[in-house]
């Protein structure tokens, strides 16, 4: 059972529903997940946005007003045959209706209850919107990306969000692993806080353990962290990425020297002006030529590809990551799957998500009929 | 009682992706062994990876491997191949993040540790999956960045593709890796059967820009556009984005603009008042944005923004951040400790579990230090 609403909360059952499991969104009526009405670039499926569509398919929607009695007493019979239930709600939502873990747990022992919040619930910060930029920015993640002169940069998708959905998933599944030996439910909690810090783990467990700041590169800045040559480089005609390498391998590759005086154990000490040679030198050919010389060096490198481009590779076609959604108006939208393979098999679902209370009645109906 | 007591990993990977998946399984209580090569050990010990070095090794494998054991073993020699095929006989889950084919070669595919041990659930990363064209690239994390277009969505409009700054490909992978890892634990203790769970970057690359990707798939292959100005995410209208304030930085989520400019006092602002102009005339709102923003410091404008509900905040970088109050209250930090006394500041699992948070004060295992310790306990040396 899903009280989440937005990206972080709702990917997370989204992952859940692709691995088999049935996934209830509990919704206000005449309202619901606010990211129905969210559209980007004005794309719309039927009376829910596409974006919706994306994060909520294969999922069913249950919708009752928690503030009216009866609904909450249906939803509380609900949560008696559950495993899971997730919520997003700021702190104290939940208490104030009687279904937090206390409450929950007299209902189902075997409950597994997961809580996301923004930023735990302790802390000035606890009742603050827990939306992915403001993340972002409070989190020191904005100085990761960018070139060092630019100020914060943000990176441009919802990763906070998406990164607490899967991590959320992952403690659930964890807990069910419990469950299964030893018949107990669970309380679990995570917040877009959390997940922030812990994406940026490798970078801040050297800023911990360094006595100076963290400095991105001026130029073509890839990591914070890392030396010469690691960033993306412009070509005669295109851009070139190259990744850790060993910059003597790196020399014989281009056939030219790529130091700017410097010597090889200064690759962190003086990484921008190395990278500033090699930018230079990589101006001066084709993505193809380097391309060649490099791969033929084995070092680690690819072009930069944009959505188009990589949708014209027979790698991207070959995955086969693509998967329709079928409404029931006959339109079909396309949308990517689960990035899991079991078995050797891919899971395709053709579920769209659910309309608004599409569920409700049969979902009283199996409940009345004991039938979940 | 820990949500994985009693598993056993047997863990063959290296650098990032999946020994984030290891990680993950450890701090829930699984019992994690990296089999690591005689000398060398993991790469990530060494490897170009930072200039900050701990006891040797570097401080990013500190922070991946810790609350983890070694177990050296050559995997060309037969001897320490047998020890192995007598650890996965025990075993719940391996793990391995080689390229395709490399491990059936080494004789360590699922088909043979299968008849080891039926139950045996077996997880690997490839950076591109099987396909024949890409399988033989090198599967980084910079490089899924690139081939996926994820360099195009972060920065501004006329910058060169600006690449996100973390490894998130890589944790994603590894994250992935572990969701299929445990729910095929969850259906062993139905089934008792085990199974194989593949992920690849390039997959977990394209499901990280799965919101995009759909609009992409749907409008015509339109190619995501960045701002002009204040880039923050492509597909969202003025204000989202970071702007310079009289001292500092403020970060602007979604927002009315006209109800903005009159909280802001800013009378250029409130002639956008049609709000599908919000996305297509973004740049020349935030142009109006950013300008009206340098008058205050980023305190005065929180002041202002927040109590009329605006969705803001200051930027922080890691001295800010590690001064915050809030960070302090959520104890991220934890201390670790290797064997050789060396202690390390790291961060801790993202999760509290009924109540606690998941600490270990372990560090990261020197390699093959535990080679004693697993030979006895898991009766390795005897002959069979």
């Amino acid at each position: 059972m899903e009280f989440c609403q937005y990206l972080a909360g709702p990917s997370m059952g989204l992952r859940l529903a692709d691995l088999g499991a049935r996934v209830i969104k509990i919704e206000k009526p005449g309202a619901g997940d606010p990211s129905r009405r969210m559209s980007i670039k004005n794309l719309w499926a039927d009376e829910n946005s596409l974006l919706f569509h994306t994060i909520n398919r294969n999922k069913e929607s249950f919708a009752a007003d928690l503030k009216n009695p009866e609904d909450l007493e249906t939803v509380k019979s609900l949560i008696k045959k559950a495993d899971v239930v997730t919520h997003s709600f700021r702190p104290g939502v939940m208490e104030k209706l009687g279904l937090d873990y206390t409450t929950v747990r007299r209902l189902n022992e075997k409950i597994i209850y997961l809580e996301i919040s923004g930023y735990g619930k302790k802390g000035p910060w606890r009742n603050k919107p827990g939306q992915d930029l403001l993340l972002q920015s409070l989190s020191g993640l904005a100085y990761t990306s960018g070139n060092h002169q630019d100020g914060p940069v943000p990176i441009g998708i919802s990763v906070v969000d998406v990164f607490c959905g899967v991590q959320g998933a992952q403690v659930i599944l964890g807990a069910l692993v419990r469950r299964q030996k030893t018949g107990i439910g669970a309380f679990l909690e995570i917040s877009l806080f959390e997940s922030a810090i812990s994406m940026q783990f490798e970078l801040l467990t050297t800023f911990y353990n360094q006595t100076g700041a963290m400095k991105r590169s001026s130029i073509n800045n890839g990591s914070p962290l890392l030396g010469a040559p690691y960033g993306i480089y412009k070509t005669a005609d295109g851009f070139i990425a190259l990744a850790m390498m060993d910059l003597n391998m790196l020399q014989t590759a281009i056939g030219k020297s790529i130091l700017n005086g410097y010597e090889i154990k200064d690759a962190f000490s003086h990484r921008d002006e190395i990278k500033k040679a090699i930018a230079d030198e990589l101006l001066t050919q084709s993505s193809d030529y380097w391309m060649d010389r490099l791969l033929s060096h084995h070092l680690w490198s690819s072009k930069v590809l944009n959505w188009q481009e990589m949708y014209s590779q027979k790698a991207y076609t070959d995955l086969q990551m693509e998967q329709w959604l079928k409404l029931k108006s006959g339109k079909q939208f396309l949308t990517t799957r689960s990035p899991i393979r079991l078995n050797q098999q891919v899971h395709n679902s053709h579920i769209p998500a659910p309309g608004l209370g599409d569920h409700t009645d049969i979902i009283k109906q199996d409940l009345l009929m004991q039938d979940l | 009682m820990k949500l994985l007591e009693d598993i056993v990993v047997v863990d063959f990977s290296q650098f990032l992706s999946g020994p984030s998946a290891g990680l993950t399984l450890a701090d829930m209580g699984a019992n994690v062994i990296k089999i690591e090569k005689p000398e060398t050990g993991d790469i990530c010990r060494h490897l170009y990876v930072s200039d900050v070095i701990l006891d040797e090794d570097s401080s990013i494998f500190h922070a991946i491997n810790r609350n983890k054991k070694s177990y050296m073993a050559d995997l060309k020699n037969r001897f320490d191949i047998k020890k192995i095929y007598k650890l996965i006989e025990k075993a719940d889950i391996v793990i391995h993040n080689f390229r395709p084919g490399v491990m059936e070669r080494l004789g360590f595919s699922y088909h043979i540790l299968k008849s080891i041990n039926p139950s045996l659930i077996y997880g690997s990363i490839s950076g591109y999956g099987e396909g024949e064209v890409w399988k033989h690239l090198p599967g980084q994390d910079l490089l899924l960045q690139s081939v996926t277009g994820a360099t195009a969505l972060t920065g501004n409009k006329e910058d060169q593709p600006t690449p996100m700054g973390v490894a998130i490909i890589d944790m994603l992978a590894g994250a992935h890796l572990a969701q299929g890892i445990l729910a095929m634990l969850y259906q062993r203790s139905m089934t008792e059967e085990g199974g194989t769970v593949q992920v690849s970057m390039f997959e977990s690359a394209l499901d990280l820009q799965f919101e995009g990707l759909t609009c992409f798939l749907n409008d015509g292959h339109e190619l995501p556009r960045r701002s002009a100005i204040n880039g923050a995410h492509p597909y969202v209208g003025a204000p989202y984005g970071i702007y310079k304030t009289a001292d500092d930085y403020i970060a602007i989520a979604m927002a009315d603009i006209v109800h903005l400019g009159k909280v802001m006092n800013c009378s250029a602002l409130q002639r956008f008042t049609d709000n599908s102009e919000w996305y297509f005339r973004r740049d020349e709102i935030k142009q109006e944005l950013a300008m009206a923003l340098l008058h205050k410091t980023t305190r005065e404008w929180l002041e202002i923004l927040e109590p009329a509900g605006f969705w803001c905040s200051g930027v922080l970088n890691y001295q800010q951040l590690r001064k915050e109050e809030s960070y302090q209250e959520l104890e991220m930090e934890m201390v670790v400790k290797n064997s050789n006394g060396i202690e390390v500041t790291t961060t801790r699992s993202p999760y509290r579990v009924d109540g606690e948070l998941l600490l270990s004060n372990i560090g990261a295992p020197l390699l093959g230090e535990h080679n004693k310790e697993i030979d006895e306990q898991f009766d390795l040396n005897a002959e069979k």
